[in-house]
């Protein structure tokens, strides 16, 4: 199979899975309110799919390993610590809190802000061994979990229940005013990362034949960073943290495409992406009859290719 | 030319280039010889901008280094170190067409599909050429390597060890090249090389470090003679004319 006819079967397997989660026990009675309600939800898994997918697989590319993702790395943990000290600080009924736009600002910005920093911390001083990197990573999602973790013991138990709400990824609850404000966010930071993919292809021969070849690394490494830093921060702040999905379908992507180059790479890491999290919604909805959540079925999916890549000693 | 001038560097409180001042010519072979450590390899990607340098100058065409945007000067200059990671399954052909990025930022022109084929038949990889690179031997990989800085096509070329890897009649195959591509095609050719009769056979000018300086730079009559060779090596030395090359023999 080309990966021309593969891209295709993605896109003919998301459009069914896409067509049932929003047809599926519609009337003509009731077809108005239930795609008023499922459309965003819809819109919210594509955005994040891509999100996720692009970030995931452009911080691989510039950090030369297949093992580490955003995620991991403490993003997903910072953003819950954003929306506890949010609460925390402001009370769950103020604006900052409750308004989305607002409270979207200020995730986002600080998000972005705080992981160029930790990337320059990460990938400031020379060449880190990948395994220390990752305990880091889990090192301080860890320190950033449980320092949220104790503001929510501090908090009162009404406004707990709000912040609950966004300590796991929920496609149920999404507001629809996020989704249209993140459209063009994400689509101009996609666009901006594809108008690198040649120049990320090379970075596959790492930083010196790279250099050799005319491409100025450190500024390239910084952009795609910071790009990345921008795309998961407005998936985070969709959906909430989902952290194995990442590297799932960056490394399903690698074992299923057989191309090199990041235009094709991208377009099938997000298709792969939004596969799982529509058929995750399916099996979830459908199958465990809205038992559990998404993020649980991903996450446990996630973490036993996880185990396995570390078993088969596949990191790098 | 590339002209190296007073260049300094130090690792942890070691310096390991201390005060280089050499040239380098087109239509030349320069073989950069001597122990390990001895600052060969810093020497060479200090010049490439691999490396920072903490003083000192390099001029490529009479522009300082740091003057040149990293993209023109992939056209004039280009460097393959020795140790060559892939983070992707790639082709032969693939990982060579690599080469023409700095001439077309990644859509290749008909041109530079000319210059990889030439590539190819030069280094005898046509066999190969669809394979991936991780089916293939250590020397395979090397050869693909170079014929991707080959198909760069820069008047700089600077190689890290080249015959790393490589058996009798592929070190040969190279060195033969390298000789052409400096004679005929009038670039200036710099390696750093272990083997000290392939460095004596097919350079032209031979530069001899120890200890982060250059001990002697000069013709390949200057400096393959059994004194220099035996101070630089600490190691006995006997040097013999064979068919009008100066060849060493130190075992």
């Amino acid at each position: 199979m080309t990966d021309k006819s593969k891209i295709c079967l993605l896109i003919i397997l998301i459009v069914s899975f896409a067509v049932f989660l929003l047809g599926h026990g519609l009337t003509a009675d009731n077809y108005q309110y239930f795609l008023s309600k499922r459309t965003p939800k819809i819109l919210a898994m594509i955005l994040a799919s891509i999100a996720i997918a692009l970030s995931s697989f452009a911080f691989q590319t510039i950090t030369h390993n297949r093992i580490l993702t955003p995620s991991i790395m403490g993003f997903d943990a910072l953003y819950l610590l954003i929306q506890v000290s949010i609460v925390f600080i402001t009370g769950s009924l103020s604006v900052v809190a409750l308004n989305p736009y607002i409270n979207f600002s200020i995730s986002a910005f600080i998000m972005v802000s705080f992981s160029t920093l930790l990337f320059h911390f990460y990938f400031g001083s020379g060449r880190r061994n990948i395994i220390v990197l990752l305990l880091v990573g889990v090192v301080l999602s860890q320190l950033l979990f449980n320092i949220a973790n104790m503001l929510v013991m501090m908090l009162d138990p009404n406004e707990y229940a709000v912040v609950q709400a966004n300590m796991f990824a929920s496609f149920g609850t999404v507001s629809k005013q996020l989704v249209y404000l993140c459209i063009p966010i994400i689509l101009l930071a996609a666009i901006a990362l594809f108008k690198h993919a040649n120049v990320l292809d090379v970075l596959w021969l790492e930083n010196d034949n790279a250099t050799s070849l005319g491409v100025d690394v450190p500024i390239v490494t910084k952009r795609a960073l910071l790009l990345s830093a921008l795309l998961i921060a407005v998936s985070t702040a969709l959906v909430g943290p989902v952290l194995f999905l990442g590297l799932l379908v960056t490394n399903l992507t690698r074992e299923w495409f057989t191309t090199y180059q990041h235009k094709t790479l991208f377009i099938g890491c997000s298709l792969i992406s939004m596969l799982a999290l529509l058929s995750g919604q399916v099996i979830v909805e459908h199958v465990f009859a809205l038992q559990t959540t998404l993020s649980v079925v991903i996450n446990f999916i996630g973490g036993l290719y996880f185990l396995r890549m570390l078993l088969k000693n596949q990191i790098v | 030319m590339i002209k190296v001038e007073n260049i300094n560097k130090q690792y942890a409180g070691k310096l390991v280039a201390s005060n280089i001042n050499v040239a380098f010519e087109k239509g030349k072979v320069t073989s950069i010889i001597g122990p390990n450590g001895a600052g060969k390899s810093t020497l060479l990607s200090i010049m490439s901008r691999l490396l920072d340098k903490d003083s000192g100058s390099v001029y490529v065409d009479g522009t300082e280094l740091e003057k040149w945007a990293t993209k023109t000067l992939a056209k004039r200059l280009a460097v393959l170190k020795q140790t060559n990671n892939l983070n992707m399954r790639f082709t032969v052909k693939e990982l060579i067409s690599f080469g023409r990025f700095p001439h077309s930022q990644g859509k290749l022109t008909d041109t530079d599909r000319q210059v990889i084929q030439h590539a190819i038949e030069y280094l005898d990889l046509q066999v190969i050429q669809d394979k991936y690179l991780d089916n293939l031997s250590g020397g395979q990989k090397q050869l693909a390597f170079i014929a991707m800085v080959m198909a760069q096509d820069t008047d700089y070329v600077l190689l890290d060890e080249p015959l790393n890897n490589l058996d009798i009649k592929h070190s040969l195959q190279i060195m033969k090249n390298i000789r052409r591509l400096a004679h005929d095609m009038n670039k200036a050719v710099v390696i750093v090389i272990h083997d000290i009769n392939f460095a004596s056979c097919y350079s032209d000018n031979i530069i001899a470090m120890k200890n982060g300086e250059v001990a002697i730079a000069g013709s390949v009559q200057e400096v393959i003679r059994a004194p220099v060779l035996e101070s630089i090596y600490d190691t006995p030395f006997k040097v013999v004319t064979l068919d009008n090359q100066n060849v060493c023999v130190y075992y």
